[in-house]
């Protein structure tokens, strides 16, 4: 270390404390709006954490396998064979955690007294419990949801059921297409009745098992879609590719933010409110800083002078101050996100919002809000507050250089 | 070479429209090892002469040459780099860094110029002995008495080892015996270390010191004449 630098060092900590109760108000101010930002951040970020799963959860999966023709036209026609060989020791292996071969088509459903359209899902229950795209027990209203792949009774979401004015243990029938567009229709006894956050859910899918749904499309064992999961949607980069090797040209793989572009818009959104968040909260601060550094400087001229006539250059005496103001910035940083940890930990089980509930609801969102702490945010703000607080700072501390020490000497 | 050369140095200060003479073409040369006295009244420009010798303030008109560096020459960092190994300044009053101890003002200079911690300790606590400090190296400025506080600035104005020591007014705020004393100490410096002393004065015991006596007047050199150095008496 430089000995002007080892001297500021010292004079600086010392300095710092001349003050103590402007210091420790600024020290507080800074500490408080660190822990804001922080806080705030963990929220927003739970909120978006929250309404991308469940968006993954009806997607379902990061990423999906199809065949090319699926996504124009998600009819029976465009199938893919049950997956083999590379694509399906992929899928056996980690990273991916969970991944269910399921048939997706458009079918009618009518019950004696109304009929309507819905998206029909041929499954394997226990694959898509493993994905997370079954309803929870908890969501089961009524009866049970299917028990195998080879389960012909059928589950509906409550609200269709509703519309249908049909029931429990009532039959419907449901019509679709084979791939030869033969109109394709049964009659399936509804086992279960399940609840979704969104009536839109409810209304829009039905569940039966998948192999009673290939026999009457008349496919065999195709089905129209993989979905696989590797448990965090952050990290689907890292593993896509190599499904998208395995499953060959022949096939169709897409990450979830290709088959649902507004998630991943709303995650960067969520990172640029953050990022904008801490910006404006530190911009008010500084003022506060900037006030406390330039009465310091007000208050200090004559020794100030007095270090200038003693050889330290203008460089040193500003870089003295902003030492002063960086001790200041780094012990509120320390403070502040000591405090949005302990404050944040214990809330990451969740916070209950029933009084708000409906709100949350509208905006894809469950009744508990369960805030996110990222070492992103706390890295994050850690750089808004040093840089933007030793910008701050670069004023007052650069009048201080730029005193004139005979004049400085001279006051009293 | 000389230590100082002031060759028709002026300066003029601005009040407003008014135009004030604080030096009026000062010409003067101070060999090393001289013990010399700026005398004269209350605005005779005593200051702004040693303002400029120290390269705190920047002459209008003529030039300062000092250890043989012509001062207009140099830059802020340069200015400031001869002031840190060349010179030391001791001020009338509040000489001292409020937040630091009397040692480590006077370690300050020598930190700044990058002596190693157990050589700046070692040098001041033998600076601080030698002005009659020796146990009050802990102390804050607000915890010594003027005097004493003096005598701290002195001690880091000699410990940083300089060719010149710029005392402006330095027994002003003291009594006579605490003057007597710090002017005995500025002797025995000159005598022993042969570091050149010029001190500015208004103080008739203190210019008994000098071996030469500056006279000014309205920012001009009038007199100028070795003396019999006269020592103040300690009652
Ligand atoms: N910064 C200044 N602004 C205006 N006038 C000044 C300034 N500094 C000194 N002077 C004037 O210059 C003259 C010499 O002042 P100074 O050198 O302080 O005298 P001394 O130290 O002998 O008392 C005085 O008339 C004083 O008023
Ligand atoms: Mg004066």
């Amino acid at each position: 270390m430089s000995g002007a630098l080892a001297v500021s060092a010292r004079l600086a900590w010392r300095n710092l404390w001349r003050n103590h109760r402007r210091t420790l108000i600024m020290l507080a101010a800074i500490s408080i709006g660190v822990w804001a930002m922080i806080f705030m951040s963990a929220l927003m970020r739970g909120m978006t954490d929250q309404m991308v799963r469940n968006g993954l959860r009806t997607l379902p999966g990061e990423v999906q396998v199809h065949a090319p023709g699926y996504r124009d036209d998600p009819s029976v026609a465009n199938s893919m064979a049950w997956p083999q060989g590379a694509l399906l020791s992929a899928l056996q292996q980690p990273p991916v955690q969970a991944w269910s071969a399921r048939v997706r088509v458009p079918a009618m459903i009518a019950s004696e007294r109304e009929s309507r359209g819905v998206t029909l899902l041929g499954v394997d229950p226990a694959s898509e419990r493993a994905l997370g795209s079954a309803p929870h027990a908890d969501e089961i209203s009524e009866g049970r949801f299917l028990e195998g792949p080879g389960d012909d009774g059928i589950v509906l979401g409550a609200a269709l059921a509703r519309k249908l004015d049909t029931g429990l243990g009532k039959r419907v029938v449901i019509m679709s297409q084979d791939p030869q567009n033969n109109v394709a229709d049964r009659g399936m006894r509804v086992v279960g009745l399940f609840r979704a956050r969104l009536e839109g859910t409810e209304e829009l899918y039905a569940y039966t098992g998948r192999q009673p749904l290939q026999a009457l499309l008349n496919i065999g064992d195709e089905i129209s879609e993989v979905a696989a999961s590797a448990g965090d949607y952050r990290h689907t980069a890292r593993w896509a590719p190599a499904l998208v090797s395995a499953a060959g040209p022949q096939l169709e793989v897409k990450t979830w933010r290709e088959l649902d572009p507004y998630l991943g818009t709303m995650l960067r959104v969520q990172d640029g409110f953050s990022l904008i968040f801490m910006v404006v909260i530190f911009a008010v601060l500084s003022f506060g800083l900037v006030n406390t550094l330039a009465m310091a400087v007000f208050e200090r001229v004559r020794e100030i002078g007095l270090m200038q006539a003693l050889g330290m250059r203008p460089g040193a005496i500003l870089r003295l101050l902003l030492l002063e103001s960086l001790y200041l910035l780094l012990l509120s940083l320390v403070a502040g996100n000591l405090a949005a940890w302990l404050t944040i930990k214990p809330l990451e089980r969740g916070i209950d919002l029933s009084i708000v509930a409906e709100g949350m609801a509208m905006m894809g969102l469950g009744t508990t809000l369960y805030p996110a702490l990222a070492w992103s945010d706390m890295l994050f703000s850690t750089a808004v507050v040093v840089l933007l607080g030793v910008l701050a700072s670069l004023l007052p501390a650069w009048r201080a250089a730029r005193l004139d020490p005979v004049q400085a000497i001279n006051q009293v | 070479m000389s230590a100082v050369v002031c060759e028709a140095v002026c300066r003029t200060f601005h009040q407003g429209d008014a135009l004030i003479t604080g030096l009026d073409h000062v010409s003067l040369e101070i060999q090393p090892g001289e013990f010399l006295c700026l005398s004269g009244p209350s605005g005779s420009g005593k200051t702004t002469l040693l303002n400029a010798i120290g390269a705190l303030d920047t002459p209008d008109g003529g030039e300062i040459t000092v250890g043989g560096q012509r001062l207009g020459s140099l830059s802020r960092a340069e200015l400031a780099e001869l002031r840190l190994r060349r010179i030391g300044f001791v001020f009338q009053a509040y000489n001292l860094i409020p937040v630091l101890t009397a040692r480590e003002n006077v370690e300050f200079v020598m930190q700044v110029q990058g002596l190693s911690a157990a050589r700046r300790r070692a040098v001041a606590d033998e600076m601080l002995a030698a002005v009659g400090l020796a146990g009050l190296e802990e102390r804050r400025p607000a915890q010594l008495s003027g005097g004493q506080q003096q005598r701290v600035a002195v001690a880091r104005a000699v410990a940083s080892g300089p060719d010149l020591v710029l005392a402006d007014e330095p027994t002003a705020n003291l009594d006579s015996h605490s003057s007597a004393h710090l002017m005995d100490l500025f002797e025995q410096l000159n005598g022993e270390r042969g570091v050149t002393f010029v001190i500015a004065t208004h103080d008739p015991g203190v210019m008994g010191y000098a071996r030469r006596l500056v006279r000014m007047l309205d920012g001009r050199v009038v007199a100028d004449e070795a003396q019999t150095p006269q020592r103040m008496a300690h009652e």
